[in-house]
């Protein structure tokens, strides 16, 4: 667009109608947007004040009781809230050791995938499978996998590798047990996407700077530190806080395997069951708006990293 | 010769690498169908079958005439498709707006559309069932076709924006020449020429809709409101026995529910990975 208007405006006669063309576009424009806005604010932003706004009450779900304003009261609750705190350390521990594996993993695969092999389209394909499953189904196929009886994971580390002498209750009553267990189904559904971002961030490292390593004699670990690494900085920070950011607002997975349990609840279930199930809106909407403080931030740092151009 | 025996050893090592990855991918989805088609007189016992002695289709016999499943998928289906076309339609129409147009705002409006890509849902559950329960809709799927745009829309709009972005100005410049109106311009020149793009946030959308858990958990309650994910946490085979859950049936209505994105995955692979990797979003 910016070539036609330059063009345009050249003749300084025209000049008068380049401005209402510019004038018309804009205005065009904004009203393809207003279907866009309009959803946006129904189902984002307006929500989002409103929970704000319950915040800052005693309001319940689905109740016709009044509604008192409480001013803080809850976000001061919230600072002495225990509860609250043990499912941000969950959730943490949780996001430190999905994200450090699938990236570990993932830039293995995507590193293995970019060399030239025999075999590399099979397994890209293959590797897409468990990012093609849903979460859910995901967690129930883990969850009969882990089972304390006839799970194949017990009969596997007990009976075929004697890596354990008696079955493990993954699932059951040990706290750090059961967040190890339901980290490792997160990392085998997300690793493959991990590893398709870094792949697009290795693919566009062109060949030619390999080719000057070679013939300068650096080895492939020299390579893979001095031109690989540096260059993915881009491709592997994008990924890192895009699996941050998702690994923060986790439910799904926990939800399906362990259910309501207290000791393993993350900072998405405590605030689902306190609006839902225990209708607690007021309260409930506080817990929300405190995760979405916290992403928030992680979103600024993406955002701002990923420096929109502007073309 | 110990150039060459190190680069045997380099290959077999690489290809060992290559088979452990492809087994660590694989091996779920095929226990999950093995389980499925093992019997459960020898699915619940020890020690644990590989491969079942006399392969069954009970379990699928009896998740296909689960009426409850069934209208799950149909739920799941109507919700998915009229998201997708929702998400297409409205975000097609920003996109062309964002991606071809200069005006003042439009910085404001991309970023604000890449913060909303990553939108905590929790964040506004509790005002959505306000919302819904003000509007009467509660336990209906238009509640979820309609929170679902949350993160389908702003997804597909930055992704759709990208591919405008890209196209060449020339066809769109020869069309005013000809005295079309930008609409005209939009739907008759750029629109065909977005069709890959389209194809590729559609099946995002659908794929992001298909699966969505926390909002049909929160805003359905009764079995013919549910989606295949409630279906799939909520069995009660038939045939199930007071003490385990019927998971032969579980898992042949995982590989049911699965297949189809399995396939439509494999189909559109190249298109799925230039979305994922266009607009960095979760699977």
């Amino acid at each position: 667009m910016s070539q036609r208007v330059a063009t345009t405006s050249a003749a300084p006669s025209t000049g008068k109608r380049t401005l209402t063309l510019a004038q018309s576009q804009s205005r065009f424009a904004w009203i393809l947007l207003i279907p866009t806005i309009g959803v946006v604010l129904m189902v984002g932003l307006f929500p989002l004040a409103q929970t704000f706004y319950f915040s800052l009450t005693d309001a319940r779900l689905a109740s016709s009781r009044e509604v008192n304003f409480v001013g803080l009261q809850n976000y001061l609750y919230l600072l002495q809230d225990q509860q609250f705190f043990r499912t941000v350390g969950n959730t943490v521990f949780f996001t430190v050791v999905t994200v450090g594996f699938e990236f570990a993993l993932g830039l293995l695969i995507a590193l293995v995938i970019n060399s030239n092999f025999r075999g590399r389209g099979l397994m890209r394909t293959s590797i897409l499978i468990p990012w093609a499953i849903p979460t859910v189904v995901s967690a129930q196929m883990w969850k009969w996998m882990y089972h304390d009886i006839y799970g194949v994971i017990n009969d596997l580390l007990v009976n075929q590798f004697g890596i354990f002498n008696q079955n493990v209750a993954f699932l059951a009553t040990n706290t750090t047990v059961s967040l190890f267990a339901i980290a490792a189904v997160d990392i085998w559904k997300t690793t493959p996407f991990v590893a398709l971002l870094l792949l697009a961030g290795l693919q566009v490292i062109p060949g030619d700077v390999y080719e000057a390593a070679d013939v300068d004699g650096a080895n492939k670990i020299q390579q893979f530190f001095a031109i690989t690494l540096p260059l993915l900085m881009p491709a592997i920070l994008v990924t890192l806080i895009f699996r941050t950011l998702d690994s923060l607002r986790v439910f799904d997975v926990f939800y399906v395997m362990l259910g309501n349990r207290r000791d393993t609840q993350t900072m998405a279930i405590y605030a689902q069951q306190s609006l839902v199930n225990f209708s607690d809106l007021g309260y409930g909407s506080t817990i929300s708006i405190a995760i979405f403080l916290i992403i928030a931030l992680f979103v600024v740092i993406y955002v701002t990293f990923l420096k929109i151009e502007d073309a | 010769m110990s150039r060459n025996t190190r680069n045997l050893i380099g290959r077999v090592l690489f290809y060992l690498l290559v088979g452990v990855i492809l087994i660590y991918t694989i091996f779920p989805f095929y226990w999950a169908f093995i389980s499925s088609i093992t019997p459960n007189n020898q699915l619940f016992a020890t020690p644990v079958q590989y491969w079942p002695q006399n392969a069954t289709r009970q379990n699928y016999g009896l998740v296909m005439s689960n009426n409850n499943f069934l209208i799950a998928l149909m739920n799941s289906a109507i919700v998915s498709v009229s998201v997708t076309a929702l998400a297409l339609i409205i975000g097609s129409l920003a996109a062309y707006a964002l991606g071809r147009f200069k005006f003042g705002g439009r910085r404001v409006v991309l970023y604000t559309v890449l913060a909303m890509t990553m939108f905590p849902q929790i964040a506004v559950l509790g005002s959505l069932y306000t919302m819904i329960s003000a509007f009467r809709l509660y336990n209906t799927l238009w509640a979820l076709i309609i929170t679902y745009m949350i993160f389908t829309l702003p997804f597909t709009v930055w992704v759709l924006t990208n591919f405008f972005k890209a196209m060449p100005r020339e066809l769109e410049e020869a069309a005013y020449v000809d005295g079309a109106t930008p609409f005209q311009t939009f739907y008759k020149i750029l629109l065909p020429l977005a069709a890959p793009g389209m194809v590729t946030t559609g099946l995002l959308a659908f794929i992001a809709a298909w699966n969505e858990y926390l909002f049909a958990l929160s805003f359905t309650q009764t079995p013919e409101k549910r989606t295949v994910t409630i279906a799939i946490t909520a069995f009660e085979g038939a045939t199930a026995s007071s003490f385990e859950q019927p998971w032969g049936q579980i898992m042949a209505a995982s590989v049911l529910v699965t297949i189809p994105l399995i396939i439509l995955t494999l189909i559109f692979q190249k298109r799925i990975i230039a979305g994922l990797t266009a607009g960095a979003v979760k699977g």
